[in-house]
């Protein structure tokens, strides 16, 4: 189980992280060497056995839609990076 | 200041000390011992104290809770309003939260003086603390040992005397496995039996908040006051909350206790399994029925099913930093995805970023099967184990670490060895169970917990078993001297 730089590469781009050639590296070392690891659970027999996704088994929790004041936007806008007026100012996305 | 919570209570009940002089000792304590263990990001002088004298009014009225006037160090990874957030992140470096963790709101309703913001592994990843992108906090019994993680500085906070308590969260381990490195009691209730609003998320099917106490009893009185369904976490579980200090009784007859051999396994520290064998011992002379040889059998997989199910959630969970509403943006270009790669590059560190890395690719398309569906299953199987074992057994005791705490820097170079330190605190995350980890002894001077594993809701029977026991030892009196 080694990873290649391209898929490496090709990971950190899916999770729009910027990495340096010699993270790049380092990552492609220790993730194989986990993922290696990993290994083991392809040993265990699950044909017939259910994923659990949440150790409480709570079936469809709704609540009543009620009217309730939200955060002043002020507050939300507090510790934006950039804001313009009420709202966040982001970078262009259309050219 | 080694009060613990219901020592303080009495002393202020009967007026013979003030929140604000037990405040004020807290924080005096606080400057004395911070440069040698660096357990708190935030120190909340001003609020601690105008919160106290807030308190001492409510005292002499004679409506004070339990908790009230007592102070507290919170995780640096729930929402205070107005009091940064860091998750010992630079990407929140400067996160003022503009809202309250249900946790916080409810201690803050009970009169609870908090302190500050405890260090901590960067967003709860890590097992030492030494992945804070601040400073790495030290172990009180031994400065050149880590304290555990991720919620070492709320476990040094108490093991120090710089509090009267601490609230952690706990996703691997992260409240036992620094509990019993520090020689404090670590609580990791059921998942959903205390909200998770406000508790910055890393991987969403496993965390959970609780409490890091000087003993049994304290533990009991912070679940009381932080338990209970919450409409607006909505894994939270809708049962009634029992009075936990009811069932801190020292007769624990007949209560059947097992003891899973896979938790007793080459690789063990030899002091750490003679701790563990003699503390089983004591429960036995308490009049427990303990049975050896439980088998968990899936218990080696569990390792590998965390490692891909936490960083899947938290690939997923940590995509909101994107630098655009809060936390560290990087400004230096006008390309849209060059600053959300650089903004993600430059806040996270180490451990997040291979993290993310590991989670992105067990959910990627082509690998999702073999990865993420298949450790969920796996999942399931230890779900049965624990059901299977608790058809039998009231609870079952297993050592908290493998080892007494490692040296800094001795495993930060080797994600994996660090991650087999969670070993033995995993597969309660997994199964979503109950977990006490208490003090059970000494190695070479270093602090060794015996954990206890209740049935889902089933606090109040680990509880009791660690209450007995503890009332029976002396382990939770000692205390480090610095």
């Amino acid at each position: 189980m080694k990873l290649s730089r391209e898929e490496v590469q090709h990971i950190a781009l899916l999770a729009r992280l910027g990495v340096t050639e010699t993270e790049l590296e380092r990552l492609r070392e220790q993730l194989s060497n986990i993922l290696e690891n990993f290994q083991i659970l392809q040993q265990v027999d699950t044909s017939d056995v259910p994923p659990t996704t949440q150790s409480v088994a709570l079936q469809s929790v709704v609540r009543d839609d009620e009217v309730a004041p939200s955060l002043p936007p002020d507050d939300v806008l507090a510790n934006a990076p950039q804001r313009e007026g009420e709202f966040f100012r982001v970078k262009a996305v259309l050219e | 200041m080694q009060l613990t919570i219901h020592e303080a209570q009495q002393l202020l009940r009967n007026k013979k000390l003030s929140s604000l002089e037990l405040t004020k000792a807290c924080l005096e304590r606080i400057r004395q011992v911070e440069p040698k263990v660096h357990a708190l990001v935030t120190v909340t002088d001003e609020l601690a104290l105008s919160q106290a004298q807030k308190a001492d009014r409510l005292i002499a009225k004679g409506d004070a809770h339990p908790l009230g006037g007592i102070p507290v160090v919170i995780k640096d990874n729930m929402c205070t309003k107005g009091v940064r957030t860091t998750c010992s992140s630079r990407m929140l470096e400067n996160f003022v939260p503009p809202y309250e963790a249900t946790v916080v709101e409810k201690l803050n309703s009970c009169g609870a003086i908090i302190l500050g913001k405890a260090n901590m592994d960067e967003f709860a990843m890590g097992s030492s603390t030494e992945h804070s992108a601040f400073f790495t906090t030290h172990n009180p019994w031994e400065l050149s040992r880590v304290p555990g993680g991720s919620s070492g500085g709320s476990a040094v906070a108490v093991a120090a005397g710089e509090t009267i308590y601490a609230l952690g969260s706990d996703t691997g381990g992260s409240i036992r496995q620094p509990a019993g490195f520090c020689s404090v009691t670590g609580l990791k209730p059921t998942y959903g039996r205390v909200s998770r609003y406000g508790l910055v998320a890393f991987a969403s099917s496993l965390d959970q908040i609780g409490p890091l106490t000087k003993d049994v009893t304290d533990c009991a009185i912070v679940l009381n006051a932080i338990a209970g369904y919450d409409s607006r976490d909505s894994t939270s579980a809708p049962y009634p909350i029992p009075d936990y200090t009811q069932c801190l009784t020292t007769d624990i007859k007949g209560l059947r206790i097992g003891v899973p051999k896979e938790y007793f396994v080459a690789g063990m520290q030899a002091e750490v399994e003679e701790a563990l064998r003699a503390a089983i011992n004591k429960l036995k002379e308490l009049g427990a029925k303990v049975e050896f040889g439980v088998s968990l059998p899936h218990t080696p997989h569990a390792l590998a099913v965390y490692y891909i199910i936490a960083p899947s959630e938290a690939s997923a969970n940590l995509a909101r930093y994107d630098g655009v509403k809060y936390g560290f943006s990087y400004q230096e270009t006008d390309n849209m995805w060059e600053a959300l790669e650089k903004t993600r590059q430059f806040g996270f560190g180490d451990e997040v970023k291979r993290r993310i890395m590991l989670g992105t690719y067990a959910l990627s398309a082509g690998y999702y099967d073999a990865y993420y569906l298949k450790a969920q299953k796996v999942r399931t199987l230890i779900r049965r184990e624990f059901d299977q074992a608790f058809e039998k057994y009231d609870a079952l005791v297993t050592p908290t670490s493998p080892s007494v705490p490692f040296k800094i820097g001795e495993k930060i170079d080797d994600p994996l060895q660090m991650y087999l330190s969670d070993v033995f605190t995993i597969p309660v995350n997994i199964a979503g169970l109950p977990a006490i980890t208490i003090p059970a002894g000494f190695g070479d001077g270093l602090p060794i917990g015996m954990q206890l594993i209740g049935k889902p809701f089933g606090e109040e029977t680990i509880l009791r078993v660690a209450y007995a026991y503890e009332q029976a030892t002396e382990w939770h009196k000692k205390k480090p001297k610095i």
